[in-house]
């Protein structure tokens, strides 16, 4: 039960550990440990040791109608996604095309953990960050309405999932062909009124994040998203990155590779072999052309210019997220009806079918081979968290060197605010964890 | 039962996380309306999801999220355990091994193999057990996820030095309740609801599907009163009845709670018929 901003110092000369045992405000269980030798950053480890957790392995044998509900369980913050990615590859071996209302509520139940998570992160594990606390809970004490504002607008987003999906952690509705069941259009309107004031609220948020002090640090980064001739991406769309990637979602495999490290339960995923950007700054960065125009206006009302390059603007970016899955889920709310079937009929047939999805964190790439009975033979699941590792490693290598004049436990804090700025799942990239925790002297 | 000191002015709270997906310790931070309220009425003083003031117990009240897979775990939670008044287990992998546990009836080192290129550098225990077998547990709350009323209920109980009780019916009472059509007798689906125990509030029948047992077995399956459910008795129904295949039927049982003892029985029943 080491704290944050433990520090140890080396008993080796003109060497400096910088630890932090626990890290505090992100999801699963992470250390980070930093060697500096004569003044000089030498390694930047950050540790998973949240015990692996194999879900790729417990997939196989399993009946293909039984992945939505396992594959929840590797995210209780973003399950949707990952029964997103699952259901569009398994519907990809079928020959199945959900379109029409169906698919409309497949976006909208994103939206849904857009918002919860993104306001999760946004209010309670990083504003305390910018405003001195040690948690949104302490930092209510002082500024309750913003709290107050931050938990209804994850409320909002919970609504969604529950409406949609019979609760908000492991929603059990979604199945490959659509839904187990589908809202009445009264349904849907009943929650109108709590997304207009969460509307607000967002545009609200969105300014006040903006006003943060942030420190100058723009690092040079390749961001990934999906992209999509005419939306922000959910479910759908190509591969593309700052370099001039542009591939089919099929090709993944082909261009990003999982390797592992030594000190850490989750593979680490790179680009031709070089760390790379998933999430809300890399999404924002790649597809603000397919904001809507009020978007748009709230972000450039901010001032920031486009493309964000520091990671610190994370933040602004998952609250333009959250304003846009308010404004996105209201669209599509407002021309709802009801579909004639709440799923498509399957036929089974063996084959493979990959999906990526934009999940809260990035990109969530799944592949699955199936046999003719429906039954799982392989899957393979990359999790945005273990795509933005490698990356998290160098800004934190860049960063370094401004903070070594700091006492260790200083130092030690700035690194952990460093980690929170890329939301970090840690309990997703465990398909994943266990980490020697090598304590040399 | 210990009690927490109803009296003392702010009872001291621990979050403990070990395998598990983070999903119960989010149910709780989900208490939007109640949690500023919680965060005075208790000193929050180690929950690292949510806070970087992690303080050292003892712990009047501890919450304990995930299932034991590592040694480092199987020390850590009995030193939880030490510097603990009330332990409280919170969701099925706490309190069943989870999904975890479908590592119980496999080769973990060939697990490993598929998800590693190194293997060697991975160290998991064999098996994913609940807390219960590492050290004694005061009070389990079941659920993947908990229901997060469930769990505010709980927690105002021992804080007012109550013995805290959840339902222990089976889901079928919630589901007539609810004034659902019964999804077996109607779609002929094979609905756990009768074996698992209410405090979702029958959401998958509700949802138009039939319950996979997340709850858990009903009152009795591991210990405390009245008896095991009749999990041998709906199995015979989904192989004879709804035409299950054995494997279909097995793969109901080992799932989210296979590692609860009558769920671990039924399909261990059933994997000698594969």
């Amino acid at each position: 039960m080491e704290g944050t901003g433990q520090t140890k110092s080396e008993g080796e000369k003109n060497t400096r550990t910088i630890a932090v045992g626990t890290i505090a405000r992100v999801e699963g269980e992470g250390a980070l440990r930093v060697t500096v030798k004569d003044g000089r950053v030498q390694d930047v480890e950050l540790k998973i040791f949240e015990p692996p957790r194999f879900f790729e392995a417990f997939l196989q044998g399993r009946h293909y109608d039984e992945v939505p509900d396992i594959v929840a369980r590797i995210c209780g913050i973003c399950p949707v996604a990952y029964q997103m990615s699952a259901v569009h590859a398994i519907e990809q071996i079928f020959g199945l095309h959900v379109d029409g209302a169906l698919r409309d509520l497949r976006r909208v139940i994103y939206c849904g953990e857009w918002i919860e998570s993104h306001a999760l992160h946004v209010f309670m594990l990083q504003a305390p960050d910018f405003l001195g606390y040690e948690s949104g809970i302490a930092m209510a004490k002082d500024h309750a309405s913003l709290v107050t504002r931050g938990l209804r607008l994850k409320k909002a987003g919970n609504a969604i999932m529950t409406l949609l999906g019979g609760r908000s952690v492991h929603p059990v509705s979604v199945k490959v062909g659509g839904f187990s069941r589908v809202p009445f259009r009264r349904e849907l309107e009943g929650l109108r009124d709590e997304l207009l004031w969460a509307r607000d609220a967002a545009v609200e948020t969105v300014r006040w994040v903006a006003g943060f002090e942030y420190p100058e640090f723009t690092p040079d980064y390749t961001c990934v998203a999906l992209r999509h001739p005419d939306e922000y991406p959910f479910n759908k769309g190509r591969i593309v990155a700052g370099t001039g990637l542009d591939i089919s979602v099929d090709e993944f495999e082909r261009h990003f590779s999982e390797h592992q490290v030594s000190y850490s339960n989750a593979l680490h995923c790179t680009l031709q072999g070089a760390p790379y950007l998933v999430g809300p700054l890399a999404r924002v960065n790649l597809n603000h052309d397919r904001l809507p125009q009020a978007v748009m206006r709230v972000l450039a009302d901010t001032g920031l210019s486009l493309p964000l390059r520091n990671p610190f603007h994370g933040i602004v970016a998952r609250s333009i997220e959250i304003l846009y899955a308010l404004e996105e889920s209201l669209r599509l709310i407002d021309r709802y009806e009801s579909p004639s079937a709440p799923s498509l009929p399957v036929t089974v047939r063996a084959g493979t079918g990959i999906a990526c999805t934009e999940a809260p964190r990035g990109i969530l790439y799944h592949r699955y081979r199936v046999d003719g009975d429906g039954v799982i033979r392989e899957a393979k699941i990359v999790p945005p968290t273990s795509q933005n590792q490698g990356r998290i490693e160098q800004d934190l290598r860049l960063f370094l060197p401004r903070v070594l004049d700091r006492s260790n436990e200083e130092a030690a804090l700035a690194c952990e605010r460093v980690i929170r700025c890329y939301d970090p799942c840690i309990s997703c990239a465990t398909h994943f964890l266990k980490l020697d925790m090598t304590q040399d002297a | 039962m210990p009690k927490c000191d109803a009296e003392k002015n702010q009872p001291k709270l621990g979050v403990f996380k070990f395998t598990s997906c983070d999903g119960c310790q989010l149910s709780l931070l989900n208490l939007e309306d109640d949690l500023l309220a919680l965060g005075q009425a208790l000193d929050i003083a180690y929950f690292p999801e949510a806070s970087s003031k992690m303080n050292p117990g003892p712990y009047d009240l501890a919450l304990v999220e995930g299932a034991i897979t590592t040694e480092e775990d199987a020390h850590r939670i009995r030193s939880v355990r030490e510097q603990t008044k009330v332990l409280v287990t919170i969701g099925a992998c706490a309190t069943s091994g989870g999904i975890q546990a479908l590592r119980n009836w496999a080769d973990v080192d060939s697990f490993k193999q598929v998800v590693y290129p190194s293997p060697h550098y991975i160290h998991s225990l064999k098996t994913s057990t609940p807390i219960s077998e590492h050290v004694h547990v005061d009070f389990e709350l079941w659920g993947c996820p908990i229901d997060k009323g469930q769990l505010l209920r709980v927690i105002t109980d021992l804080l007012a030095g109550v013995q805290p009780q959840v339902p222990v019916e089976s889901v079928c009472l919630e589901c007539k309740r609810r004034g659902n059509v019964c999804v077996m007798v109607a779609k002929g689906l094979a609905c756990l609801g009768p074996v698992t125990r209410a405090g979702c509030g029958a959401i998958c029948p509700s949802m138009g599907r039939d319950c996979y047992g997340c709850f858990g077995p009903t009152e009795g399956a591991r210990k405390g009163p009245g008896f095991p459910p009749n999990t041998t008795s709906l199995a015979n129904y989904f192989h004879s009845g709804l035409q299950l295949i054995p494997v279909d039927v097995l793969r109901r049982f080992r799932g989210i709670n296979g590692y609860a003892s009558s769920f671990k029985q039924e399909s261990e029943r059933w994997d000698k018929k594969t």
